[in-house]
């Protein structure tokens, strides 16, 4: 598992153009997020956070509560709520469903969630053709790949990718101009949107107290896919449970701003249910599917419970330094930088990857960017170590641990620590290869040419 | 119902809370409405508005406002009595929509422009609140590539905060209520802006 790991990401830096690319679109992201959250733009916004942060931590302390009372109230509206225990679980439901009504184009706005549950493979087996709207995510689905980033899934083709990959795909002529790119997946999309029988999105939120289900995008796609088709299915993970919808008023701008820098995206819908008797259009049948998929068991330790709190803003990714190398694609999972990287390894256990937790400098920038404040780092820190734990108790010696053992002896014994120490410095030098696997990608810090022992003494003769 | 039973039972158990545990009592929400007179509202609504704006100083003029804006063009317009009230729905470029759900669609996707009231607008954002009925689409304000709001005067609010003040629970008024704060766009490609992706490419909001 490790070596396809390594090799990822080893493919990723050597990939030039990939280097090109992220590094200005995470740059742009950045840019804009900065600029969102400036005390004259948002004089709140350290407020903004610790609240929220509370009110995440309440609704995930109380869960049960919440969850209870949002299916109660989705079903007074008139919505059916599915609670699936697992990816399996939301094929089958989905599946079925679209089969039983004789569907066969569903439209999806972007739904990290159905990535995680794999649900367009699934919906081919049922003889459903799944139609990515997002224009991320159209590309993605051509070009049959996986997103690259929660919020900007494409961030890693240029236009000219795009340009041959619409013409591959699509026919017609190759078109080098952004403008251009999105008239054609307009028109493409469009005709989609019409014919579908069923609409699938995903929830940024969903409001217990009025059993509705909010979306925020940009693009009006999420809209289309939840007002034209005769039947609307929202998947949702149950950690997206807010209490109530005044919640949004703090959510809303956090979400908006640590994105993209908007203060309120273009379109926010706020969903509860089907078309109520009389209204003009929208969809006959709404479901909410509530997905665990491993989140309850996240949900069983105390500090790394605050991983749910997220709110896939993608801040943290577009901020360290590690994603800015090695892209969305050399994480294992759904769920690429930093919040990835303590996702995954709770959701799927910590032997599924286990350098996952290893692969971050700790500098700290995700949890001073993250909306909720996640304290990513330290939720880092232990899984390293529950994974050092269980490789202890497996290997039979430790490198690591004889190396530290060695240490500690010689410190106790400051005579021979200083023999050894000045011998080093002697010796550094001439160890150059056996150091290689460490210099390859880093530089070894030249050793001073004095010992502290060697400074100190002198120091004392001096004064 | 195996599933929910099972799903609810694993999060209490990891919670330590039982069945029918009411909940502790929940952090106040943060709602902060500033004080702003009507003025200053129209003016930072007018600033803020991510498209074309009018202010019109009676229902004629709205009215022919709205016409010049329609002449030559297909329109649609929600059924909406402000509309009608307004004369907005006798210009003859203009078609309210009606009937079944599949009607209204095929009429929004034949059109040039969209025309629909607002419930509300936010001023500190420049957005609208748009809230399905048998008064007013969901599609109307998204297929056409214009969408032109009709949003009268007294609606102005200060921004999201009184909305929720005002409606703590949009879900007891209407399935589908909609924050509109710009046009359609995307950056997906290169994130480079651009317009009107699936939505419409303009909007433009008609104080009256």
């Amino acid at each position: 598992m490790a070596a396809a790991f390594h090799q990822r990401i080893q493919e990723a830096l050597l990939d030039e153009r990939l280097q090109t690319a992220l590094y200005a679109a995470t740059g742009r992201l950045m840019d804009k997020r900065k600029s969102g959250v400036t005390a004259q733009q948002c004089p709140d916004y350290q407020e903004l956070r610790a609240h929220a942060h509370l009110i995440k931590r309440h609704t995930m302390e109380n869960l049960d509560y919440y969850l209870e009372l949002l299916a109660r109230k989705v079903e007074e509206h008139g919505g059916k709520v599915a609670w699936c225990r697992d990816a399996g679980e939301v094929q089958t439901f989905v599946g079925t469903l679209a089969k039983e009504r004789g569907i066969r184009v569903a439209v999806k706005s972007k739904s990290m969630l159905s990535e995680e549950v794999a649900l367009n493979e699934a919906l081919e087996r049922y003889g459903v053709e799944p139609v990515e709207t997002d224009l991320g995510e159209f590309i993605i689905q051509l070009a049959g790949e996986r997103p690259f980033h929660i919020l900007a899934p494409a961030m890693h083709k240029t236009r000219q990718q795009v340009a041959d990959l619409f013409q591959e795909k699509l026919g017609g002529k190759r078109e080098e101009e952004i403008e251009k790119q999105t008239r054609i997946a307009r028109t493409v999309l469009r005709r989609r949107f019409l014919e579908a029988g069923l609409g699938i999105s995903g929830a940024n939120f969903l409001i217990a107290e009025s059993g509705a289900v909010v979306v925020v995008e940009n693009e009006g796609n999420a809209r289309l896919a939840t007002s034209c088709p005769p039947v609307h299915v929202a998947v949702a993970g149950i950690e997206k449970v807010i209490p109530r919808a005044a919640d949004l008023a703090l959510f809303l701008p956090l979400l908006g701003r640590s994105a993209t820098g908007q203060p309120l995206t273009s379109y926010t819908s706020f969903l509860s249910g089907p078309r109520r008797a009389g209204d003009l259009d929208g969809p006959e049948e709404f479901y909410l599917v509530l997905v665990d998929n491993g989140r309850s068991r996240i949900l069983a330790d105390r500090e790394k419970r605050q991983t749910l709190y997220c709110i896939r803003c993608g801040a943290c990714l577009n901020i360290c330094p590690v994603f800015r190398k090695i892209g969305g694609h050399s994480y294992p999972g759904t769920y690429s930088g930093p919040i990835g990287a303590i996702l995954t390894p709770q959701a799927l256990g910590i032997s599924h990857e286990p350098e996952l937790p290893f692969a971050s400098s700790l500098c700290g920038a995700c949890a001073e960017v993250c909306p909720v404040k996640i304290d990513i780092p330290k939720i880092l820190l232990e899984l390293r170590s529950e994974v050092r734990k269980t490789e202890t108790r497996e290997r039979r010696w430790n490198f690591e641990k004889l190396g530290f053992g060695v240490w500690a002896w010689l410190m106790r014994r400051p005579r021979l620590f200083e023999l050894v120490g000045t011998a080093m410095l002697e010796l550094l030098p001439a160890a150059g290869p056996l150091l290689k696997p460490w210099t390859e990608w880093r530089d070894f810090p030249h050793p001073p040419p004095k010992t502290f022992r060697q400074l100190w003494r002198a120091r004392k003769a001096g004064a | 119902m195996a599933a929910r039973e099972h799903i609810l039972h694993k999060v209490r158990t990891a919670l330590g809370r039982s069945a029918g545990q009411p909940p502790a009592e929940a952090p106040p929400a943060w709602l902060r409405v500033p004080e702003a007179g009507r003025e200053r509202r129209v003016r930072a609504m007018l600033e803020r508005f991510h498209g074309k704006t009018r202010r019109t100083w009676s229902p004629d003029e709205a009215r022919d406002y709205v016409a010049g804006v329609v002449r030559g063009r297909r329109a649609v317009a929600s059924p909406h009595p402000l509309l009608e009230q307004l004369g907005i729905l006798a210009l003859p470029e203009v078609q309210a929509v009606s009937g079944r759900p599949e009607d209204v669609r095929d009429a929004c996707a034949g059109a040039d422009i969209g025309i629909t009231t607002a419930e509300y607008g936010l001023a500190d954002t420049g957005a609208l609140v748009v809230m399905a009925s048998a008064a007013e689409s969901r599609l109307v304000s998204l297929l056409p590539g214009l969408h032109l709001a009709v949003l009268p005067i007294d609606r102005l609010l200060t921004g999201l905060d009184e909305l929720l003040t005002l409606l703590p629970d949009p879900a007891a008024v209407s399935s589908s209520m909609v924050l509109i704060g710009g046009p359609s766009k995307t950056a997906d490609i290169e994130q480079i802006l651009t317009l009107g992706v699936h939505g419409p490419t303009e909007i433009e909001l008609v104080l009256v």
